[in-house]
């Protein structure tokens, strides 16, 4: 089923998986957001939730409160008004202590982009990122905007364990963790922010659509702010839109 | 005095907290977890007058030993042949029993079911983590500090007393019985495989291996070609969905999966059928038959009807001879006068 970009596809008789295209492409991910918000205002019954991703709009819902068969019309009704301009989004800062414990592949990213240590970190702080999906594990953000130069194939051999806040590069994506977890990225550098608590108000920090802007800080500096984080619930800036 | 709880004695090789799972939080990389068998959910709190959804012991592949740590707890299995005994005598399985303080239920092993639930009258005095009890594991929320349930531990109950009542049973000829094929929706990238792909999965016979878990159904058998390569951009998962990795094997996706992946996603099971797979044994054998989404909804109705008649059959458990019948005569004749005072 297509019509104008939009492909429906089934994904069962409990989702529906709306797709509008096969790229990794703001303006794409920008619809996809457009058609999540514009579910949200529709408010139909029997849609449980929805998951947003990279070029496409998943929707969860109960057949036995929703025809499979009337969700689609619904949809393509919905999506014939969206629009392609990524979404404002909130601008996170988040402080990343880089290199030696806290970033154990930085060495190695460097010999293998042919950058120095230094021109690693300058160029990671240096994106402007946005929270293209949020997947993996609770909070965990996959950003866009990575420069081009850092883009790197996984490490053949992933870690079994790698610490919350580890903050890596993968591909040509960057990514905040939530929690411990392996992965096969390589890690940069680590921060104390906590992309997911469950027992905060607002478990999760990132939303889809949100932007994130990397601030270096020392050891010591990340230290400080562990315990801040530990002590007061410390959380980081981000400025509305 | 000690709260009221069940004591776990030995989990089993698996016993989670799983209710029907935590739902609104995908969208932040929350999985949604809950009962891989929801008939076997529906089935255990049934016989214990919960409502069919809630939290319950999910056990796998062996039931594992719990004792009552309250004066009296009304408890129920479901999953089919978990030979269940009361301090080491047979009971009589498909219905409720009252265990008194310190009385054991044990599950044996089975060979016809990897899933079983047990279900207590009034069900576990747990905090929910964003709105459930379901475990999941692997980002350890949920259940009891997120892990599987130990040795040792007590579950708290909000029950200290079985409410009034006999203990009831049901009858198994009304049992839903697994389908001979499992039913999948072609989609949502069908198109990533070629038609002889496509045919090989709906024409093989595939093997449930041992690396089957609450996240996936490993299936060995004959590989699956894709069209074109076998990475796509990340999109959404929808449980039962079967992806096709590289190597050619599918997966079929179960509870704990993850909320996105990259993979290329062949077929859907139907939400009807997904519990009977999840109950599939490593070993056993499995056959794919096509369906459409109409076909889909009319499993579910066909499912949702079964259980409607399964609770019409519930009913005040009988008598078993193999009982001990002094204990069973002094426990029917105090039963028939607490339920005849209860009479209004």
């Amino acid at each position: 089923m297509t019509g104008a970009g939009l492909r429906l596809l089934p994904a069962g008789d409990t989702a529906l998986t709306v797709e509008f295209g096969d790229a990794v492409d703001p303006r794409i991910n920008a619809r996809v957001l457009s058609l999540d918000r514009a579910l949200e205002a529709a408010a139909i019954p029997g849609v449980i939730e929805t998951v947003p991703t990279y070029r496409s709009l998943q929707i969860h819902f109960d057949p036995d409160r929703l025809d499979a068969a009337a969700l689609g019309p619904a949809v393509v009704r919905l999506a014939a008004t969206l629009d392609d301009e990524p979404p404002p989004g909130r601008t996170w800062t988040v402080p990343v202590s880089y290199g030696g414990e806290h970033g154990i592949d930085l060495e190695q990213v460097a010999e293998r982009t042919g950058l120095a240590a230094e021109g690693v970190i300058a160029r990671h702080l240096a994106g402007d990122y946005r929270v293209y999906m949020i997947g993996f594990q609770p909070g965990f953000a996959y950003l866009g905007g990575l420069d081009a130069r850092l883009h790197l194939p996984r490490r053949e051999t992933p870690r079994l364990k790698t610490p919350a806040g580890t903050v890596s590069i993968g591909g040509i994506q960057a990514a905040v963790a939530s929690i411990e977890a392996p992965s096969g990225w390589h890690l940069l550098g680590r921060t104390p922010v906590r992309a997911f608590d469950p027992a905060r108000s607002e478990p999760f920090l990132f939303r889809v659509g949100d932007r994130v802007r990397f601030e270096r800080v020392t050891a010591d500096g990340y230290t400080q702010l562990a315990r801040r984080v530990a002590d007061e619930g410390w959380r980081p800036r981000f400025e509305d839109p | 005095m000690t709260p009221p709880a069940l004591r776990c004695i030995d989990p089993g090789p698996l016993a989670t907290i799983q209710d029907r799972g935590r739902f609104g939080w995908q969208r932040f990389g929350v999985s949604v977890a809950g009962a891989m068998d929801p008939v076997g959910l529906a089935v255990a709190n049934l016989l214990v007058g919960n409502p069919w959804d809630a939290a319950a012991i999910e056990v796998t592949l062996q039931g594992g030993v719990w004792e009552a740590d309250a004066d009296a707890v009304r408890i129920a299995a479901a999953g089919a042949g978990f030979a269940p005994t009361v301090d080491g005598r047979p009971v009589e399985p498909h219905r409720a029993h009252t265990l008194r303080h310190g009385q054991r239920l044990a599950l044996g092993p089975t060979a016809d079911s990897a899933r079983g639930y047990l279900a207590v009258a009034g069900g576990f005095d747990l905090a929910p983590v964003l709105g459930s009890l379901s475990t999941h594991l692997r980002s350890r929320l949920g259940g009891i500090d997120g892990g599987p349930l130990r040795a040792g531990q007590a579950l708290p109950l909000r029950l200290a007393e079985a409410p009034e009542g006999q203990d009831l049973a049901l009858d198994p000829s009304l049992l839903p019985a697994p389908p001979a094929r499992i039913r999948v929706v072609p989609g949502p990238q069908d198109d990533a495989f070629t038609d002889e792909g496509i045919e090989t999965l709906l024409s093989a016979t595939y093997t449930v291996t041992s690396e089957t878990d609450r996240m996936g159904c490993r299936l060995s058998g004959p590989t699956i070609a894709h069209a074109r390569g076998y990475n796509i951009i990340s999109d959404g998962i929808a449980p039962g969905s079967i992806q096709v990795p590289g190597a050619g094997l599918p997966i079929v996706l179960f509870a704990d999966r993850q909320t996105t992946g990259g993979y290329p996603k062949i077929a859907t099971v139907a939400s009807a059928d997904l519990g009977f797979l999840a109950r599939c044994r490593p070993g056993s054998t499995v056959r794919f038959e096509r369906t459409d989404l109409a076909g889909a909804a009319g499993l579910r109705q066909a499912l949702a009807g079964q259980l409607r008649r399964l609770a019409g059959s519930l009913a005040p458990a009988r008598a078993m001879a193999s009982l001990d019948s002094a204990r069973l005569l002094a426990h029917n004749l105090v039963d028939g006068v607490t339920d005849a005072l209860a009479e209004p």
